[in-house]
């Protein structure tokens, strides 16, 4: 008996290394789950087969659960290509030598964070952060977020002098920007940082009950998402591959795909455009 | 204090250091962050059961696929641990065999899986390692304690010159055969729980989907998971026949799924690189690194061992509660046989629910506190231990003329299961902290929380400092409770 156990698993096991090691030349390309995760296959499958039109070569997406995943897919060259954050851009390109921002959303050179509230907690529209906000409940999104983490915390830092667990009497971490939306709008926390965009495209899709929850102060601008491909690509793909990516992203026209981000259109994008970001995370700890 | 002059000093021993226990957890109570955050968490919750009821299987295509996944890891996992499980039996004598045995199954399956998606990322063999590591760590050490009490008799009657390979098959093994088989199918169930829970980290088992609809509140969606979950345990003894086994095992390496391709490079890189704690890598050397080491411990690994105690200690006594109330319902000595079903549910559902599913359930309901983690906790723990004592006062036989209702309960049962019951209880305190620190990484301040933080950060050097602290206090707690166990002359047959 017992050796046929271990007869078994010798032949399990041969055939797991056989099956694992099948794998061909495929593009993969990865983008950071800030919202409608269930839906993130559907969202980028059309993307992945528009950029397989445009490219002409085998292209497939993946999901991934964190930011701090599709950063680590994207450093160990799991994925090629992949639409970041600020935030996991600028931690994504300082980990892989040689990689560049390729484009942007229209929207993105001036994005936005906007900090929103529950009607309940009795705050109203201000000019900038007071001390009305101490020792309420406060949610950021995810913890590698750009418009959910990064920005809230540094103006909140830059107004109260404060870490923000100080300031607040309770700090969470929802995940991702529709969440965060609904933990406002239930009560679970009276103030949340939410990506104006989402919030947005929510209020649009009447998913959000305004008379619950409004915002109560915007942030300046500041740089947000970007694609961002390995430098390593033309080597693998052909000469001119990383141009022929920035092509077919610059000129996504069809309003359905561009929805699925949300954006108007995509411009272009260099590793510049990040640089204050760059330097509001190291501020905060949050890159080496 | 009063003293019973019949009562024998064991009994007493015990009841002192319940009473301790229960001491602690009071005082750890009144320091933890218990509360409701939610403005309306009643609401959240019907809406949650009205979701249960209405679930809906057809929304997400992946789901069938995520079905087939969660046994295909479950299989590959838990059979590659039995098997190194069982060899490591065989020399668990060895004092490192020992130790290394207790170090990788002091660490949560999750964090074995944030560890190989950092290097393997989207690979089938993430998924396979997280489950088996751990697993083999556990197997080694209750197949060496099923192994030693088997009875030296038939091995004494060989013939002189018997190898010891013979003597083991014809042996020792026919004697523990029943219970060897027992506990590896009991695994098998656990590893069907572990491998749904590692879609929460991005494989794509259940809880992927699970943890996908939940936070957006699809809650049809989230109760079809959690039903699907459901009956794939509650079918076991359906669809896991002794002949079908071997076809299990052989097929299921082919259902893993494909992932990504693995770079050995990216493997290197973590070893040599990625878990080098900062300042030696960047060259700085030691007056770098002890500010660095400090501001680690201060400020990321004090609190989370902090909380993590505190939330362990509520937790194991809660669970206790739990089972204390629990066990009846499933009693012979109680109720009548509609009852009793209804009991054998609760507990089926209690205990096959995941802690982390349940905490992360109860976390969207009720807000972000210590609350949510305790009753998890206690009610996966307590459906376990409950079940077992349930099971054990249906083989005690009363006097015809005995008390019925409360005074049965009180004076004709407890006292015959409390040494089980502490036993039980004693017995998966480890397995509470473990999970309590991989609470964590749902946001509730223990050492899973900052550990995610760091993996989150990219900084891998402060998440394995962090990962082995964790498993450090796992193993003191675990040596703290077979300690106490053997004080207190507490027997127990292991359980998941």
């Amino acid at each position: 008996m017992l050796k046929k156990i271990i007869g078994l698993a010798t032949v399990a096991a041969a055939t797991a290394c056989f099956a694992f090691s099948a794998a061909a030349e495929t593009f993969v390309f990865t983008a950071i789950p800030d919202q409608d995760e269930t839906k993130l296959v559907e969202r980028f499958g059309a993307v992945e087969e528009y950029l397989e039109e445009q490219l002409g070569v085998e292209v497939r997406y993946i999901p991934v659960k964190s930011y701090a995943a599709a950063v680590s897919a994207f450093r160990n060259n799991q994925v090629q290509l992949a639409w970041f954050g600020g935030l996991s851009g600028v931690q994504a390109r300082r980990l892989v030598p040689g990689s560049e921002a390729i484009a942007q959303g229209v929207e993105d050179p001036d994005f936005q964070t906007f900090f929103i509230a529950n009607h309940e907690s009795g705050l109203e529209r201000m000019a900038e952060l007071t001390d009305e906000l101490r020792g309420k409940t406060f949610t950021f999104g995810s913890k590698g977020s750009t418009s959910g983490r990064l920005m809230p915390e540094f103006y909140i830092r830059e107004a109260f002098g404060e870490a923000p667990d100080e300031v607040f009497s309770r700090v969470g971490f929802s995940g991702n920007h529709t969440r965060t939306i609904r933990l406002v709008e239930a009560g679970t926390y009276d103030i949340g940082a939410v990506n104006y965009k989402v919030w947005e495209s929510q209020v649009k899709e009447n998913a959000v009950d305004t008379n619950k929850v409004q915002v109560i102060w915007e942030t300046p601008y500041y740089a947000d998402y970007q694609w961002t491909i390995r430098g390593d690509v033309d080597e693998r793909f052909g000469d001119g591959f990383k141009e022929r990516v920035t092509q077919a992203l610059l000129n996504m026209d069809d309003p359905e795909l561009l929805e699925r981000f949300p954006r108007k259109g995509f411009i272009p994008a260099s590793n510049e455009d990040y640089d204050a970001i760059e330097d509001t995370a190291e501020s905060l700890g949050l890159v080496n | 204090m009063l003293r019973w002059p019949n009562v024998p000093m064991s009994h007493s021993r015990t009841a002192r250091t319940s009473l301790m226990f229960v001491a602690v957890a009071l005082a750890c109570l009144a320091v933890s962050d218990i509360a409701i955050t939610t403005s309306n968490p009643w609401k959240d919750l019907l809406q949650f059961f009205l979701g249960v009821v209405t679930p809906d299987f057809f929304s997400s295509e992946g789901l069938a696929t995520a079905l087939l996944r969660t046994v295909a890891f479950a299989f590959v996992g838990v059979t590659i641990g039995a098997l190194s499980g069982f060899l490591l039996a065989l020399v668990y004598r060895i004092r490192i065999v020992r130790t290394f045995c207790a170090f990788i199954r002091a660490i949560h399956e999750l964090f074995w899986a944030l560890i190989f998606l950092q290097f393997f990322g989207f690979h089938p063999l993430t998924g396979v390692l997280a489950i088996a590591i751990p697993y083999a760590g556990i197997f080694a050490k209750v197949y060496s304690e099923i192994l030693d009490q088997v009875d030296p008799e038939p091995r004494n009657l060989l013939p002189v010159r018997t190898g010891v390979f013979s003597a083991f098959i014809y042996a020792r093994i026919p004697d523990c055969w029943e219970q060897i088989r027992t506990y590896t199918s009991y695994r098998l169930e656990c590893g069907l729980r572990s491998s749904a829970i590692l879609g929460f980290v991005g494989l794509p088992t259940l809880g992927f989907y699970l943890e996908s609809s939940f936070s957006q509140g699809f809650y049809s969606e989230a109760g079809a998971v959690l039903i699907l979950f459901y009956v794939l345990i509650a079918t076991i003894p359906l669809w896991v026949r002794p002949k079908l086994l071997p076809l299990y095992v052989i097929a299921s390496p082919f259902f893993l799924g494909d992932g990504m391709p693995i770079i050995w490079g990216n493997v290197k890189r973590f070893f040599t690189e990625d878990i080098v704690p900062a300042p030696l890598r960047t060259g700085y050397g030691s007056e770098e690194f002890w500010p660095w080491i400090t501001d680690l411990v201060v400020n990321q690994a004090l609190p989370g061992i902090w909380n993590t105690l505190v939330l362990t200690q509520i937790a194991l006594v809660a669970t206790g509660l739990v089972t204390l109330l629990a066990f009846p319902l499933i009693s012979r000595h109680f109720g009548n046989r509609v009852s009793r079903t209804g009991g054998h549910v609760l507990l089926v559902i209690a205990r096959s629910t995941p802690e982390y599913i349940l905490a992360y359930i109860l976390l969207q309901l009720w807000g972000p506190s210590m609350l949510p983690a305790v009753v998890a906790l206690a009610l996966h723990n307590g459906g376990i231990i409950g079940h077992l004592i349930g099971r054990q006062t249906n083989g005690i036989r009363l006097r015809p003329d005995a008390p019925k209702g409360v005074l049965r309960y009180g004076y004709e049962l407890i006292p015959r299961v409390y040494p089980s019951f502490l036993a039980f209880l004693f017995y998966r305190w480890e397995i509470i902290m473990r999970e309590t620190a991989i609470l964590g990484i749902l946001g509730i301040y223990t050492l899973g929380f900052y550990v995610d933080s760091a993996i989150q950060n990219i900084q891998f050097d402060k998440a394995i400092i962090l990962i082995l602290i964790t498993a450090m206090l796992n193993i003191g707690i675990d040596s703290l409770s077979r300690r106490i166990r053997s004080r207190l002359a507490l027997q127990t047959m292991p359980t998941c």
